[in-house]
């Protein structure tokens, strides 16, 4: 597709202020920020601009590897949940009548109006000991004793979905209702069971729209630090409490610029296989 | 033999009725058409007899079996919309195999299928490609090859032609008749196009406002008109509104016209058809008018007549350019047996 330098020039002018905004204040900051990572931290806190590879050798110990896998992990599985859950409920809002499918979807943006730390505060008031959870499950004679629900990797999960889910749900909706009934339709005339027509045409084509929902549930789970800090009781950390930690406890900028690198490469992984992915099954 | 038989069927949606108490029987082998308005329920009865809506009331067979029970997955019917809903994610090969898969016949014999299909449909050379590189009467063709391909008892086809334009309209329907002729299978074709269903098919129901009005031959549908709406709608025609009485037909303000009354005393109406209308001298006791317009094209005159007392201008047509100018005062008359008494 050419189109001529006029037409470059048009989209320089509407992209420029916002290309300029991302440029000064967010490239620039973070191009900074991470260029420490080859620099040495002083011993107060700082940076010695002095080259260093040491950064890097540092992240391969165990103990850094591990809260990566873990927060790889944890934000997997919460993405994989979010997944299973948040299909069908899309799904099937996208097949409710009308007035029925604005109340759903009221109910599944309704959290985004609450504080992110009010609602996962709220969580320790409802998994704690004396809490809703398990003042009902010794109510109704199941357990005698109330349950561990706080501070283990499960909450942390738990906490991720809820914070995330409807970012699954809103792209996926979108693709279901976008989605003509008469291709569904057309299956089931070609003899095709219902099922048969969920996997064959329904599910490829609402495809990249879940794929972008992983995308954004993933990443923001996996930086998460709120979430493993409030439910996860600070001890199952990822590699959101990594940095933070770095940058604001031990005041090592470098490293924790190194650690930042590793999560923006993960992100941008990310994006670039969903592109494709979507690419693929989109177009020609 | 009959193939399929509508029985009765009603269906509302809301306060509108889209089909009311519709029945019409298939003949095996039959090209048929549902002809009518926009509107007027045809696709609202295909995709009952495909299985995606349900009738309030009435039933329909095919081969004697009850349709009506049938999944819609299940149905030997297949159905090309109207928007041919194509598979966007499929290539064309692909989006026809689609059906045949779903038989789970051996792929060597899927393969020789769709290969045999594609080339019917003059398609072999877009196998690879996707619905989206393809043009509007391409899509038309795999939407069409997608439907056929499954050798179904019956073939639905809701408006095939009406994406395409006049030139490629017109190949395609010699097309589909041939098609027709070839696979041997029963269509039944919506359209509310008059020319395409008289062209192509053997039988049409003609309807309005969810009613069958008349089903027939295309040639007894232009002759014989059984409703005012049919005669009105098929062709051009001149229509009187009017009575019978003691064998002759009196049309309101007009008086009597000339007609083979048979029937009872009625009001009826009188359709001529412009071809049919003599212009001549005026006489004492003829319908008398004056020429308001007068137009030539194709071979054929077009000539309007204002008689006094009529809402509608009486129009005739005449072969070769006419030598009446308008202005002329005339008297209209024709064969009694050429005009058609309908029955109100
Ligand atoms: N799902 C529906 N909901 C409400 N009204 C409908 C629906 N389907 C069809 N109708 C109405 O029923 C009538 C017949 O429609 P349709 O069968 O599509 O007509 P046609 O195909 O002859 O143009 C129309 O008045 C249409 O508005
Ligand atoms: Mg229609």
């Amino acid at each position: 597709m050419s189109r001529g330098r006029g037409s470059i020039l048009a989209r320089l002018i509407f992209l420029g202020p916002g290309l300029i905004m991302l440029t000064l204040l967010a490239v620039v900051p973070m191009l900074l920020m991470l260029s420490t990572m080859f620099f040495q931290r002083g011993r107060f806190g700082g940076v010695i601009y002095e080259f260093t590879t040491a950064n890097f050798s540092r992240l391969f110990q165990p103990l850094y590897l591990n809260v990566i896998q873990d927060s790889l992990v944890v934000a997997g599985v919460v993405t994989v949940l979010a997944l299973l859950i948040g299909y069908p409920t899309a799904y099937a809002i996208a097949l409710l009548p009308s007035k029925w499918k604005t109340i759903a979807l009221l109910a599944v943006m309704l959290p985004f109006w609450t504080n992110f730390l009010i609602r996962m505060y709220a969580w320790t008031i409802l998994l704690s000991g004396p809490g809703l959870v398990n003042e009902t499950l010794t109510g109704i004679g199941l357990i005698d004793q109330p349950l561990e629900l706080l501070y283990n990797r499960g909450t942390v999960v738990v906490g991720l979905l809820y914070g995330y889910l409807s970012l699954m749900i809103l792209p996926i909706y979108s693709a279901v209702e976008r989605l003509d009934p008469r291709l569904r339709e057309a299956s089931a005339n070609l003899g095709a069971s219902p099922v048969r027509t969920f996997f064959s045409v329904t599910l490829p084509l609402t495809l990249p729209s879940a794929l972008i929902g992983a995308v954004l549930v993933f990443v923001p789970s996996f930086g998460n630090f709120v979430v493993p800090e409030i439910l996860g009781g600070g001890k199952a950390i990822m590699i959101g409490n990594l940095i933070r930690d770095q940058f604001l406890k031990a005041r090592d900028w470098p490293f924790g610029a190194t650690i930042a690198l590793v999560m923006i490469l993960v992100t941008v992984v990310l994006l670039l296989a969903q592109a494709v992915v979507s690419r693929r099954t989109r177009s020609a | 033999m009959t193939l399929l038989s509508i029985e009765g069927v009603s269906r509302k949606f809301g306060n509108v009725t889209a089909l009311s108490d519709v029945s019409i029987d298939i003949q095996q082998g039959e090209f048929f058409a549902l002809l009518g308005p926009s509107g007027c329920g045809k696709t609202t009865l295909l995709r009952i007899l495909a299985g995606f809506e349900t009738p309030d009331q009435g039933g329909a067979r095919l081969d004697g079996v009850d349709l009506l029970k049938l999944a819609p997955h299940k149905r030997p019917i297949n159905l090309m919309f109207q928007s041919y809903a194509l598979f966007p994610h499929m290539t064309v090969a692909k989006n026809i195999a689609y059906g045949l898969e779903r038989e789970n016949l051996p792929r060597a014999e899927i393969k020789a299928r769709v290969g045999e299909v594609l080339e019917k449909v003059g398609l072999d050379a877009m196998a690879n490609r996707r619905p989206a590189q393809l043009s509007g009467g391409q899509q038309q063709r795999v939407a069409l090859a997608r439907a056929i391909v499954k050798r179904p008892r019956l073939l639905l086809l809701d408006e095939p032609l009406s994406a395409l334009d006049k030139k490629v309209r017109a190949e395609m329907q010699l097309e589909l008749k041939r098609l027709q002729n070839e696979v041997g299978i029963t269509f039944v074709v919506v359209t509310h196009d008059q020319e395409e269903a008289m062209s192509l098919a053997d039988r049409i129901a003609v309807m309005d406002q969810g009613k069958v009005e008349q089903v027939d031959a295309p040639v007894t549908l232009y002759e014989r008109p059984r409703t005012y709406f049919v005669a009105d709608f098929i062709g051009a025609n001149n229509l009187f509104t009017g009575a019978i009485r003691g064998g002759v037909f009196s049309a309101d303000g007009l008086g009597p016209l000339p007609s083979k009354a048979t029937t009872a005393d009625a009001p009826a109406a009188l359709a001529i058809r412009p071809e049919r209308v003599r212009l001549t001298e005026p006489t004492p006791g003829m319908v008398q008018g004056v020429v308001v317009d007068v137009s030539f094209y194709g071979g054929v005159s077009h000539i309007a007549v204002e008689v006094r007392g009529l809402g509608r201008k009486v129009l005739a047509a005449t072969q070769g350019s006419a030598r009446i100018t308008p202005g002329t005062v005339v008297g209209v008359t024709w064969r009694p047996e050429d005009a058609v008494l309908i029955a109100n």
